[in-house]
């Protein structure tokens, strides 16, 4: 019998992925192109340091999942010839003002408390950060290089996943939106837009902003959020930047690409000058030689937030064999989500415990 | 190869470089339309296959031509030539992450 | 700082001119943002400061552009040259560069004349330094006063001709025209030929410009198939197939045509509705007669909102000063609407000739849909190919094909492989143009530096409005 998987971006299809190399059938419904689509608008970190500081167990998943990274990066390129630019060679948060360097550094000190010392990170003042990184200016004091960081590039991701996928006997159906879920318990159908109806004994809702319309029927409270981001590409530029930073990473193909807001706006993905003009700013505050660099584009897209940003890792509670999964930092998890997840989404004995993940976590 | 309408004022000339070579040009012709007068086709490499690239659209929409100049990337046929003006072709280096 | 005004008009063209003149007359204040030095358009580009000699050659439907341009000149309305538009937003905000400076002013109504450009013309070989289109071939006459020597011109349309019989004038008569008109096209548009005698003066001009090119001499290859610029890292010549036999003309330049379509990338960018013109193989924003878009805020005049040429372009910008007039309350309904009548009906006259035209020139289906290893988005090198591979793994739209091989990523934002694009999802999905759609165009709309962008954190506005 077959898995069906509601939403075909990085998340839905890390988990496609994953299911299937577990030997599942796996039928993954995806939307139009002008959906809301996360999983096109990221800024495709694997970033490490300093998520979870209030939240350990958050903390340790995210490393969990950037420990077995390069082996999921090398099998997709063994799968499908696509090199999805996976690069660990750490990162480095960039720092002008003293008492924010401060403060992040004791939160980081007590997330290496908290997870039993295993917690690498550099402190670097302005002169050790120059030996490693020349272009930076005169208004960054200081930075924290961590090797746990690294970067890739998530649309290559989306593609090879979207090759492997099909590769490995999955089923895709785009254009396929999904307008109601029949759900009993290891019997599933979900219902087209154009009244198709497909048939599984289990069902993964991971379709993003999407999930909202489709929890009720499966049981999930689904407390998600959109939280719009904003982001930056230059010009393609000759290679300088070897660190990707939480707002600064030169992508594989050459432009320096600058994020990212957050704002509360709902379901707007509109850019804005007020908001693009002070990532323009903080770029060049931390590289001044970016000045003359032209933009390229800009764009604005949608997170998908819990209320304590957090994944959701959720059983239904109204049909056995359906699961909810959502999170905001996808491509960091997407290797967790495709060689961990698998096991919990199968209810084995040696799944992951995620149960800290749960929606209970927000009933007060 | 390009030459002037015949019977235009060709003498009102002013000189710029184009890295070291020396382009004449006449006022009021845009950067583009001088180095096309002066024999120059290739302005630039493409940044993905680094084959050869040239001015095509001339009116600002294909980024074709663009070209160096005060450190800026600029349309060469957006940009008017003025004497003492330096054109660099952009560096060729290779973009993308090293190993 | 940023000024607001009762109008802007984007676009300094025949319909950017004309509307905003018409505009400035009933005492609207009104800022036309133009890319150019001078005002014209590509169409009058360079007109004002165009040497006799030169405005000989290029005739008199250009001359005609200098009465134009010196009302406009001469009109209260504000100017800003050399201004690239690099932002547009919803509630008629503009954000443009001139000279390096970034600035932003707002309108209480803004209309759209940034007019048309060539139809891409993906055929093999059409990326080698020395083929450019022959709008370029155009501007370089217009503004720049040089011809190509031995040029061949590829492609189809009045344009074609035009330029031709240019070259021929100035001395530099083209080496041969490959034309990718057949028989049958002109079959197809013969049941528009009747309409299309109210434009008879147009039929003429065309008549004229072929037999110039008969008296000159210059050679024509008509029903070509199979054009390859031949080459590489430049141009050394055209390879086709014309009468059953392949052709190679040796030559270092290239001009393409297959005509031109409206400039979307602005009326994408704020979400405006469109629909796809299946006779002009084009999408444009949906007007109304007045030139009124999906946004209230918004008109737009000229070859925008569809193809009708410089003269429609002048009367559609009059008719949207009009409607732009009603909507900030200057004029009333019964005003707009009694002097928008006799304008609307000498458009019908002026695009009598259109559907004719659209008909008898068409794009053929390999420069639509190109063969498999024809680069489409010349700034990234992507491939018709690769369009139809991302198809095949479920691609529905632009957007998605855009994310998986960067197709439109680059400067030009995706303004010469965007209908490429579309057309082969049509091709290989089944779906409706307008279902495929288009891409997302964000800003900017045209490249800025990051100190640009940067020197506009926290404007303020001032009224300058009337």
């Amino acid at each position: 019998m077959t898995t069906i998987v509601i939403g075909g971006g990085v998340v839905g299809l890390s988990l496609a992925y994953g299911l299937l190399k577990q030997g599942k059938d796996v039928i993954v419904l995806d939307g139009e192109d002008d959906d809301f689509r996360a999983s096109r608008g990221n800024f495709g970190l694997i970033w490490i340091q300093g998520k979870g500081a209030n939240a350990p167990h958050y903390a340790m998943w995210s490393r969990r999942s950037a420990s077995v990274w390069e082996g999921f990066a090398k099998d997709l390129f063994a799968e499908t010839g696509v090199d999805v630019a996976y690069q660990n060679a750490g990162g480095i948060d960039y720092f002008t003002d003293e008492d924010e360097l401060e403060t992040q550094v004791q939160s980081l000190t007590k997330l290496r408390g908290d997870l039993g010392g295993d917690y690498p990170f550099e402190i670097l003042d302005h002169v050790g950060l120059k030996a490693r990184v020349p272009e930076i200016g005169p208004k960054v004091i200081g930075g924290i290089y961590s090797l746990m960081d690294g970067h890739v590039n998530p649309l290559y991701l989306m593609r090879a996943l979207s090759i492997a996928v099909r590769q490995a006997g999955g089923q895709v159906k785009t254009g396929a939106r999904v307008v109601d879920v029949d759900a009993q318990d290891r019997d599933f159908t979900a219902i087209l837009a154009d009244g198709t109806k497909i048939t599984g004994d289990a069902l993964v809702l991971a379709a993003g902003l999407g999930a909202t319309d489709l929890s009720k029927s499966l049981g999930f409270a689904a407390p998600i959020r959109p939280q719009q981001g904003q982001i930056l590409i230059t010009e393609k530029l000759p290679f300088f930047l070897k660190y990707p930073s939480g707002t600064l990473r030169q992508v594989n193909e050459g432009g320096v690409q600058i994020g990212a807001s957050k704002a509360e706006v709902g379901f707007d993905d509109d850019e804005d000058i007020a908001t693009s003009a002070i990532l323009a700013q903080h770029a060049i505050d931390i590289f001044p030689h970016l000045e003359n660099v032209k933009l390229v584009r800009s764009w604005a897209a949608l997170r998908i937030m819990s209320p304590d940003g957090l994944p959701i890792y959720q059983r239904s509670p109204r049909a056995l064999g359906a699961s909810f999964v959502t999170c905001h930092s996808g491509i960091t998890l997407a290797a967790a989500h495709a060689c961990l997840m698998p096991d919990w989404l199968l209810e084995r004995n040696n799944a992951p415990d995620v149960s800290a993940f749960s929606e209970s976590r927000f009933h007060v | 190869m390009f030459k002037f309408i015949d019977g235009e004022d060709t003498q009102t000339s002013i000189s710029f470089l184009l890295e070291d070579q020396k382009i004449e040009a006449t006022e009021g012709m845009s950067v583009a339309a001088a180095l096309l007068a002066n024999g120059i086709t290739t302005f630039r490499q493409s940044a993905v296959s680094n084959e050869g690239r040239g001015p095509f659209c001339l009116m600002g929409t294909c980024y074709e031509c663009v070209v160096l100049i005060d450190g800026v990337h600029v349309q060469a046929c957006m940009t008017q030539v003025r004497a003492g003006l330096s054109v660099d072709r952009i560096p060729t280096a290779t973009t993308g992450i090293e190993e | 700082m940023s000024d607001l005004f009762d109008i802007i008009v984007i676009g300094a063209g025949p319909a950017g001119m004309s509307a905003a003149t018409e505009a400035s007359r009933h005492g609207a204040s009104v800022c036309m943002l133009d890319e150019q030095q001078t005002a014209g358009g590509q169409i009058y580009r360079n007109v004002v400061h165009s040497p006799a000699a030169r405005s000989r050659i290029l005739g008199a439907d250009y001359r005609a552009g200098l009465l134009m341009t010196q009302n406009t000149n001469e009109s209260g309305v504000v100017h800003r040259t050399r201004a690239t538009v690099w932002k547009v937003d919803k509630d008629g905000s503009v954000a443009f560069t001139v000279d390096g400076q970034a600035e932003q002013i707002r309108g209480r109504h803004v209309i759209l004349a940034n007019g048309a450009m060539e139809r891409s013309v993906p055929i093999p070989g059409w990326t080698s330094p020395g083929v450019m289109t022959v709008g370029a071939a155009q501007i370089l006459m217009k503004s720049s006063g040089i011809v190509p020597v031995g040029a061949v011109l590829v492609g189809v349309g009045p344009l074609l001709y035009l330029v031709a019989t240019q070259l021929v004038a100035a001395g530099a008569p083209p080496k041969a025209l490959i034309e990718t008109q057949t028989k049958s096209d002109l079959i197809a548009a013969m049941p528009h030929f009747l309409p299309a005698l109210k434009g008879w003066k147009q039929l003429a001009k065309g008549m004229q410009m072929i037999a110039a090119l008969r008296w000159a001499g210059v050679p024509r290859f008509k029903g070509a198939t199979e054009i390859e610029i031949t080459g590489g890292a430049s141009v050394e010549g055209v390879r086709f197939r014309a009468q059953g036999r392949e052709k190679t003309i040796h030559t270092t330049t290239v001009f393409l045509h297959q005509g031109v379509v409206p400039n979307t990338q602005i009326t994408r960018s704020i979400g405006l509705d469109h629909e796809y013109n299946t006779a002009q193989h084009s999408f444009a924003p949906i007007t109304d007669d007045c030139g009124q878009s999906s946004n209230s805020v918004f008109s737009i005049a000229g070859d925008g909102a569809g193809i009708g040429g410089a003269k429609d372009a002048a009367l559609s910008g009059k008719i949207s000063a009009l409607n732009a007039l009603r909507q900030i309350g200057k004029i009333t309904q019964s005003t707009c609407d009694g002097m928008a009548k006799p304008l609307l009906k000498r458009r019908r006259a002026e695009l009598a000739i259109r559907p004719f035209l659209d008909a008898a020139y068409p794009p053929p289906a390999s420069v639509l849909r190109p063969a498999d290893d024809t680069i489409i988005c010349r700034c990234e090198d992507v491939r018709a190919g690769d369009i139809r591979r991302y198809a095949a793994l479920g691609c529905r739209g632009p957007n998605q094909t855009k994310a998986f091989g960067r197709s439109g990523m680059g400067p030009c934002q995706g303004r010469y492989c965007g209908l490429t694009v579309t057309e082969i999802l049509v091709e290989e999905t089944g779906q409706r143009h307008e279902k495929v759609g288009s891409y997302r165009i964000r800003a900017p709309l045209k490249p800025i530096t990051l100190k640009e962008l940067a020197s506009l954190a926290l404007p303020q506005e001032t009224d300058k409005s009337k």
